[in-house]
Parts: structure tokens; sequence; C-alpha cells
């Protein structure tokens, strides 16, 4: 027979089934994680530095100020590449999707070019650009002005660097930006052009933010990859992160030291930008969902206050804007 | 308002619209039924150039559609002269279409703002009000996809009104709403009609057709097979094709 409503039936009491092999694999895979890091962290603990044992060399490096330098470079360097990368990107995107054939063809070569070819091999192009093109002239044809500049000066290493990873990373981004733009729907453009707003309206106000939401996931995987990328840099001479502990590991021979120096800093950044990058997704994803997902703070702060531990809060099931409380116990 | 003379429209070999004559006049509210596939909703885009027709001449208000004739001569209209005769024509969307990036007032005051150089102010006032008018006052700052279907519908009405067309053009409007959702909106365009403004509908509504409009066009095959009083047309159909499409849809 059908309950009354509210006479709600006990709730479900059962032995829940055992995983066994859950356990074993758990038990075997945590040994061996153990192990291999018992191994490193001991071989570094060995004194064999000017400091001591390795940790401490690490400790001692961390702060150097030659490496505090090179971050700086490094952060200079991922800044101006993206920069380029995303502008041009967007020309290339918007170019390649063009009425005119003219404009397609270009940005098709540009990209076939760009990212047909290693980033390591555009760097040592420009790099070495000097040894061809002795100077740039640029002017009116026919006119006496024109501007001339020397090759070395207008190109230092710095330069070389930022222009073969931004213009390599344009390749990458202008087929990401042209992904986002394909993907909102032709019924906006329409709906936009019906209301007498022109092709760069259409474009600025309706399609990229909607693009974006597809946009910035990956776009925040090139920026972390291209922080990563600039250690390539290296070859160019430039004096960023990995060029710094690269010259104090040849005047100390703390080499392995050196190296965790570099990987903690560049951890610490990526992490830095994995966060920033889930904000900037949450900004473009409003009006997306029907309610905002909680942020991984608010998320804790509603843990704290919560009898159960919570289950993962799916976006849909949040409603717009709730205050953050704890739920009923039942 | 709208004169359409021979209008034809061909997508590759496809012929869609062949030979489209038919005049509505200011105030007047034209449906146009007729199978999928008619050529119905194409016309209805010819209107406001979202489609360039093929042979045959189109008028809005009296001025050509997406072309000008100095002498003899036809030119072809600048992008400026084509957005700024869009601007003036509002056009309603079987699926909404709207911004799903903005809340329903900004949905409605982004094109007086950009496209007619309205101060905010300005538009938001009269954004307000319109929502208000199609009984959607509360949702003011409700992004589209917290409104139903209806409700979407709604707004993108009271969007195409917020730039105070001279004609209101609607594509099917209600086919892709729930049955329940359908009244609320047909409502809307009722109070429309009521206010005077010149409307032409592609709808399957024949309740509608017969109660708001003044006329009625049934198509097929790219051509008008009958038209007229929209009680006549649907009561008494003159040609065996109307007779067979009314005794399936009725």
């Amino acid at each position: 027979m059908a309950n009354a409503v509210g006479l709600r039936p006990e709730a479900i009491k059962a032995v829940p089934v055992r995983h066994p092999g859950r356990w074993v694999a758990a038990i075997v895979v945590g040994a061996i994680a153990a192990y291999i890091l018992y191994t490193v962290v001991t071989a570094i603990q060995k004194d064999h530095t000017a400091q001591g044992s390795g940790w401490a060399a690490v400790g001692h490096y961390l702060f150097n100020t030659l490496i505090f330098r090179g971050i700086l470079v490094t952060l200079e360097l991922t800044v101006l590449a993206m920069a380029i990368g995303i502008v041009l990107g967007v020309i290339l995107a918007v170019m390649r999707l063009s009425p005119n054939p003219v404009m397609s063809w270009v940005s098709w070569l540009y990209i076939w070019f760009f990212r047909g070819t290693p980033v390591l091999v555009q760097i040592f192009f420009w790099f070495n650009l000097n040894l061809v093109l002795k100077s740039i002239d640029i002017g009116i044809p026919f006119t006496s002005f024109w501007l001339h500049a020397n090759t070395n000066t207008l190109i230092p290493p710095f330069m070389a660097a930022l222009l073969g990873l931004g213009f390599n990373e344009a390749a990458y981004m202008a087929e990401i930006v042209r992904a986002g733009i394909i993907s909102v729907e032709h019924g906006q453009t329409e709906a936009a052009q019906a209301l007498g707003m022109n092709r760069g309206l259409v474009m600025r106000r309706i399609v990229l933010p909607q693009a974006m939401r597809v946009i910035i996931p990956p776009t925040g995987n090139e920026t972390i990859s291209m922080l990563k990328t600039t250690s390539l840099a290296f070859t160019a001479s430039v004096t960023e992160l990995f060029t710094r502990q690269q010259q104090i590991a040849t005047a100390t021979y703390d080499v392995l030291e050196l190296l965790i120096v570099a990987s903690i800093w560049y951890l610490v950044m990526t992490s830095i930008l994995t966060v920033g990058q889930y904000y900037v997704e949450r900004h473009f994803g409003r009006g997306s969902l029907r309610g905002m997902p909680l942020t991984p703070f608010q998320r804790f702060r509603g843990m704290l206050f919560t009898f159960h531990a919570a289950p993962p809060t799916s976006p849909e099931s949040v409603p717009a804007g709730p205050p953050i409380r704890g739920r009923e116990r039942t | 308002m709208v004169k359409a003379e021979a209008v034809h429209k061909s997508f590759g070999r496809l012929e869609v619209l062949r030979g489209i004559d038919l005049e509505v006049s200011p105030k007047e509210v034209m449906c146009m039924i007729g199978p999928s596939g008619s050529g119905k909703s194409t016309f209805l885009r010819c209107i406001n150039h979202l489609e360039k027709i093929d042979a045959g001449r189109l008028s809005v208000d009296g001025e050509l559609v997406g072309y000008q004739q100095r002498g003899d001569r036809l030119y072809e209209l600048r992008d400026a002269e084509v957005c700024r005769k869009r601007s003036e024509i509002g056009m309603v969307f079987q699926h909404f279409n709207l911004f799903p990036h903005m809340t329903a007032l900004d949905n409605l005051i982004e094109a007086p703002i950009r496209v007619k150089k309205e101060s905010r102010a300005v538009a938001a006032e009269r954004g307000r009000k319109l929502l208000e008018r199609v009984g959607l006052g509360e949702k003011v700052d409700a992004y589209p996809r917290q409104l139903s279907g209806g409700q979407q519908q709604r707004v993108a009405i009271a969007r195409a009104l917020a730039m105070e067309p001279k004609l209101m053009l609607f594509d099917e409007p209600t086919s892709a709403l729930d049955p329940e959702l359908v009244g609320e909106v047909l409502d809307v365009m009722r109070g429309l009609a009521e206010d005077g403004m010149t409307m032409v509908v592609v709808t399957h509504e024949m309740g509608f057709a017969r109660e708001v409009s003044d006329s009625l066009v049934f198509m097929d095959g790219g051509v008008i097979v009958e038209a007229g009083n929209p009680r006549d047309v649907l009561s008494n159909p003159q040609q065996e094709r109307t007779r067979a499409f009314l005794s399936k849809v009725l």
C-alpha cells in the first residue's frame, strides 16, 4: 500500500561490501612510493655540500638573490610571451575565419609554420638572425623616409627568446581562440545582427565573451606550460631561473640541490597560476550554470559546519547565490 | 510596410522561394502558415536581410531591403546601412537566442546602448518597463538559463521591443516551447497586436492566427498558395493543398 504523505520508511541499514583488493593495491603502491621518496630524500640528506647536508644547501639557495632575479626574468618572459601569443592569436583566429581568402590563407600558413617547427629552433633562429640579416630597414618605397636598425641591437638575447616563445605561442592560441569562436551557436550572431549590431560589435560583445568559456581553460594550460618552456631561453643565454641555477651549480657543484631549488620555485609559480585560472574560469562561467559553483574556500567553510562528510557539490544542485549554511542533521 | 514582388531565393540548386508577392500594411498582423520547408521562415529572414534575395523586389517602409536604387541601377548597401535598417525591425526566433552571458535586463539594453547610443539610464528605465509589460518585472537580474522557455521567449520579445521597432518579425516563436508555456507567449503577442504593432508571424498556432491576425498566408513549395482573411482561409479554403494541410493540423 502507498504510504501517506510524510510517512517515510526507515532508512536502509545494510552491511557494506568489503573491498580487500583495494587495501592490497593501496598498500603496495604506498610502499613503492614511500621507498622511492625515502631513497631520494636520504641521498640528498648526505653531508656533501659546503652547507652540510643537501637539504641545508637547498634551504641556503632557495632565497638566493640571483635565484630571485632569475624568477623575475622568468615571470617577465612568461607574461610578455603570453601577451604576444594571446593578442596575435586572437588576430590570427579572426583572420582565419575571415571571408577574405588572403587573410585566411596567411593565417593558415602562419599556424602551419610556427606550430610545425620546434620552439627551440625558433628561439635559435631569432638569436642568430644577425648572421644573415645585419639590419632591418622599414620605410616608404621611393621616398627618403626609412628607419634603419641593426639586428644586434634590435634583437638582444631576451628579445630573441621572447619572439621565439611569443610567435610560437600565437599559433597555438589562434587554434584555441578559433575553436572558442566556432563553439558559439550561430543563432547568437543572428540575434545580434537582427538587433542592428555590426560585425565588430557582434564579435566583441556577443561572440568572444561566450567563446571565453571555451578559451580560458586551455589558455591557462598554455600559460602554465609557457612558464616552464621559458627555461629554453637558457639557450639564448637569457638569465632566467634555469640559467641562474645553472650558473650557481657550475660554480659550486651543488647540481642536484639547485635543480630542486628551481623545481620548488617552478611549482610555487604554477600552483599560483592554477588558483588564478580557477577564479578566471568562474568569472567567465557566469550565466552558464544555474548557480555559481562554490569556491574551494566556501566548500571548506561549508564542511566545517557539516556533521556528515559533504558529498562533492555538483554545480547544478547549488541554488543561485545561497548563503553558506551547514546541512541540517537528519 | 512590407512589400514583396516576385521574390526569389535559392540555396545552391534548391529553390526555396519561387515568386512571393504580398503586402503588409501598417498596423496589420499577418500570419504565415504552411508545412516545414515551404519557405516561410526564409521569407521572414529576407525581410531584415539575414538572407539575400536573388530576384524580385522586397521593400520595407518604401525602401528596398539591402539595396539602393539610383537611376536604373541597384547598389548594394554598405554594412552600416544594413545594420541601421535592421535596428528598426524586431525579430523573435524559434530558439529565443538570448545572450546567455547577460542578465535579462542586460539583454534588453545591450543594443539600445551600443547601436542607438542611448545612455545606460534611459535604456535601463525602458528595459525595466518592458520586462514589466511582458510580466517579468521580477526577473530583471536573472540569467536566461534560470528562466523557463516561455519566460525566455518573453524576454526575447522585450529585447526586440527595446529597439522601438516599426515592424516585428516572429519566426515560429512558440514551436520550441512546452505546450503549457505557449499561452503566456501568445498573450504577450496578442497584447502587442492590440497596441497596433505591425507584425509578420510565422506560426503553427492556428487558434492565434484565427483570432489575432488580420490576414493569413498559406505557403507551400516556395509560393503563396492561398491568402486572405484568416477566418475564410481556415474555415473555407479554396485550394486543394490548403485543405490537405489544414485537415492535418486542425
